[in-house]
């Protein structure tokens, strides 16, 4: 009996073996990946959400792409220069077909611009700065923008083009709208110029991409072949990646990094990300809604913002709970994104008897209570590191109530600046300094400062990001950045904690590029 | 019996109005869908906007009134996130969620009938000591430890099952099946044991309870003082009188196989209707959430209504009652 079980035990084993051999030998250049989530439709201009938008970079292009160290490099657009601060023109590169074999002209460029405009369209904060796109030629345009535009290219980058007259055929002139009903052919079929082009799409299941042969650029990837499965359960995203059944899958659990990392057969790729996870005060509200303190708010004081800062041990965190996957940082703006400078990224030092000495003087000797808000699904670790900083504050005898909700909920209370102290991070879609300052530190109205949950407000800074939304001088403008972003670490309002690190996983035969924004680009990517 | 049905019909309609609201009124606190909908550099202004035109700025009873007004013309609405009708996205993801959940019943029945027939005979054998344990386990661990378990043993270690989705699967038309090609079978098999484990587990205890009690009771005296041989007698007589708290259970069983399989479709990345579930929650899509839940209420609804059909068929008894209160 016990023969036969192992027997057949062997058996099984060689058949599994045989069965994997085959499998690999027959796709030798399919590369299969899984990442948590699926992406929301084909549609490039129907959502901004991260993980759409950098899937359908492989098969979507814009006018201008990043390179591998994320500058700017002509993609459909061959060549451009400025005619004036405000006019454009872009030479568009000829020979480019879209998969389904019409050319690619100026007229895709204006179709795609309208489209982008209408309705159902997310990509509208794209395009807004654009007040006209003209056609010169068949391979030529113009671009007018309201008011000069120093990011324009930046902002063009994940601006994909779409072919004008397949969406005409297929119904899908207008990005399908949720709130009339729609979803059109665009939803669930792709016809684009880049690298690869879409096969099959099980929504949810799997996205089969296949390299697209007539691609205008030389090929830097190998693979014929590309299978994206979305798979939301950690467990179940690790366990693929062990038994073979992808070649790469992200994010990699953090539990999980230590024992990959010892197992020969795979790499563990890890890099910073361009997000900052931050912590931040109601600084606007004349009595703050959730503390003890009555008839005055007490992060008006710039000191009792200041004792924070000192209380937090960011060292800790990076060490016990981001298990060294986390860098502090003292800044909003991280390394990799333009404006960037390390002269404004300083932390103030983790002191717990000047925060208590600073709190004394400003009157809050014995502390107060306050109510905190945080997510506990969005960010790595998040209610964690809330806890952690519960209980670095009680050192200064603030006693926090930590409220930590799922993200749903918890965006849903800080958007209506329901909040007095909460825990936020912040990646920039444009890799430019400019969105930090527009969306995150402008004092907020209904058109800007629309994350700038705490109300915080500096003229100075307003006037600056101002000043630096048009400004083309890259060296002025670099200048103003810099003065804006000093101004905003000496008001003390934010509390920059660390950028996260992207933790992805991959088999040793595959080569894959890591971009700070976790995109992951089939066109660098090799099995061999 | 008409007027039996009429009056479980009247029953049904009005536990799934009191379903619909119930989770209408849930989800008003699931959050806000307009700031999962939208890109981070959306306006303020703009955002408003979308929530009037979505009409999320009404009282909750005026939304209810039109949630279940469009419900009863067949409009079940169209999904914040994917954006697409609520209804196409369910009918997308119901044949992968029905042959988890038929599958899983299959084995369930297939191995737990057997085996609690054979503890029933002999309460005291070896093997029905280890189907015991073997029971124990399918009742005491939670299926998702079983899963992982499962995925490790033969995904990760020996290779031979895929670990996750459903394989490759053909479209006839109105229903994608994964019934008709050996990935789509190899993907079953994991997600189907798991699933069944439980109800295994279940149909086998109840089976040799009913048994035990059964074969001791003085009608089965009668056949065999009848001469009928063991066969006839164990299942003729004995498993059928076993059978109407096993349909019961099994019937209900089916109905949490469809609803509950969320667990397991999360484990095996199975893409059925509980993964749906679980995702519009993430993302506060109210329309798919209340879908979901009153097409939930609607299965229990309905096997409730089959089963007891099903008694009138197997318990004479009840038949005789029916038809006499019904005339």
């Amino acid at each position: 009996m016990a023969r036969f079980l192992l027997k057949a035990a062997a058996a099984l084993a060689i058949s599994a073996f045989a069965v994997q051999a085959a499998s690999e030998n027959s796709y030798a250049q399919t590369f299969q990946w899984a990442f948590q989530g699926d992406a929301i439709t084909m549609d490039p201009h129907s959502t901004t959400e991260y993980t759409t938008v950098g899937l359908l970079a492989n098969i979507y292009e814009g006018l201008v792409r990043r390179d591998r160290a994320m500058k700017i490099e002509p993609a459909l657009a061959e060549e451009w220069s400025l005619e004036s601060p405000t006019v454009w023109r872009f030479k568009l590169r000829r020979d480019v077909r879209f998969h389904d074999g019409s050319p690619f002209t100026a007229d895709d460029v204006l179709f795609s611009y309208e489209r982008s405009q209408m309705d159902g369209s997310d990509v509208k904060p794209r395009v807004q700065s654009i007040a006209a796109i003209r056609k010169i030629g068949d391979h030529e345009i113009e671009i007018e923008t309201r008011q000069p535009n120093p990011i324009l290219l930046s902002e063009l980058a994940d601006w994909f083009i779409v072919s004008a007259t397949w969406s005409k055929a297929n119904g899908a002139e207008a990005p399908a709208d949720v709130r009339k009903g729609g979803e059109n052919t665009a939803t669930h079929r792709a016809n684009g110029t880049g690298p690869f082009r879409l096969t099959q799409r099980q929504r949810d299941e799997k996205t089969v991409l296949a390299a697209n042969e007539d691609w205008w650029d030389e090929p830097a990837y190998n693979i014929k072949e590309a299978i994206f499965s979305p798979i939301s359960n950690n467990a179940t995203r690790v366990a693929a990646l062990l038994s073979g059944n992808v070649d790469m899958m992200y994010p990699v659990p953090s539990q999980d990094i230590a024992r990959i990392e010892q197992m020969p057969d795979f790499d563990i790729l890890q890099g910073p990300e361009s997000r900052v996870v931050f912590l931040s005060f109601d600084s606007a509200r004349d009595e703050l809604l959730y503390s003890s303190v009555k008839g005055a708010n007490p992060f008006k004081d710039v000191r009792v913002r200041q004792a924070f800062y000192h209380a937090i041990d960011v060292e800790a965190i990076r060490s016990r709970i981001m298990r060294n996957g986390s860098i502090p940082t003292g800044t909003l703006i991280a390394p990799s994104v333009n404006g960037y400078d390390e002269r404004f990224d300083q932390r103030l030092p983790f002191d717990v008897d000047k925060a208590r000495a600073l709190m004394e003087e400003a009157g809050y000797k014995d502390g107060f209570e306050l109510t905190m808000d945080c997510p506990n699904d969005r960010y790595v670790n998040d209610e964690a590191i809330c806890q952690a900083v519960a209980a670095m504050l009680s050192r200064i005898n603030v006693k926090v109530n930590l409220q930590a909700q799922t993200r749903s909920l918890f965006f849903q209370k800080v958007l209506s600046r329901d909040t007095s102290f909460y825990l936020h991070a912040w990646a920039t879609s444009t890799n430019d300094g400019h969105n930090i300052l527009y969306d995150l530190l402008n004092t907020p109205t209904s058109q800007v400062g629309t994350w700038n949950l705490g109300g915080y407000s500096n003229p100075k800074v307003d006037e600056l990001t101002t000043q630096i939304g048009s400004e083309m001088d890259e060296a002025r403008r670099n200048e103003l950045m810099f003065e804006a972003f000093d101004l905003v670490r000496q008001d003390y309002a934010h509390i920059p904690l660390h950028q996260q690190t992207l933790v992805w996983v991959k088999k040793k035969n595959v080569e894959v590029h890591q971009r700070p924004d976790d995109r992951l680009e089939l066109r660098f990517t090799r099995v061999d | 019996m008409f007027q039996l049905l009429l009056r479980r019909i009247g029953h049904s309609i009005f536990v799934l109005l009191a379903v619909a609201l119930m989770s209408f009124l849930i989800f008003q606190f699931v959050g806000d869908p307009v700031a999962s909908m939208v890109g981070q550099e959306t306006s303020m202004e703009d955002r408003q906007k979308l929530r009037t035109e979505l009409g999320l700025d009404r009282p909750v009873i005026v939304q209810f009134g039109d949630f279940v007004s469009r419900i009863a013309t067949g409009d079940f609405g169209v999904s914040y996130r994917d954006g697409q009708p609520v209804m196409k996205l369910i009918m997308e993801r119901l044949p992968a969620t029905i042959e988890l959940a038929a599958v899983a019943a299959l084995f369930a029945l297939a191995l737990g009938i057997p085996m609690g027939v054979y503890c029933g005979l002999h309460p005291d054998g070896a093997l029905s000591r280890a189907f015991q344990a073997i029971s124990l386990l399918g009742v005491s661990l939670p299926p998702f430890v079983i899963g992982i378990l499962l995925i490790l043993l033969f995904g990760v270690y020996l290779r031979i099952l895929p670990t996750f989705g459903r394989g490759e699967v053909v479209d006839l038309g109105v229903w994608q099946t994964g019934l008709l090609t050996a990935s789509g079978i190899r993907s079953l098999v994991m997600p189907a044991v798991t699933l069944g484990l439980f109800q295994m587990t279940l149909i086998m205890r109840l089976v040799r309870a009913g048994m035990i009690e059964v074969l001791g009771t003085d009608f089965i005296k009668f056949t065999r003082a009848r001469g009928l041989d063991d066969r006839a007698v164990y299942f003729r007589h004995a498993l059928k009188n076993t059978l109407v708290p096993v349909i019961t259970v099994v019937g209900l069983q089916i109905g949490s196989l469809i609803a509950f399989s969320i667990i397991v479709e999360t484990v095996f990345q199975w893409p059925g209707l509980g993964l749906l579930f679980i995702r519009s929650v993430q993302f506060s899509d109210v329309p798919v959430m209340s879908a979901y839940l009153l097409f939930v209420g609607v299965i229990f609804v309905t096997i409730n209504l089959v089963v007891d059909l099903l008694y009138l068929a197997v318990d004479p008894r009840l038949r005789t009652a029916a038809s006499e209160s019904g005339s």
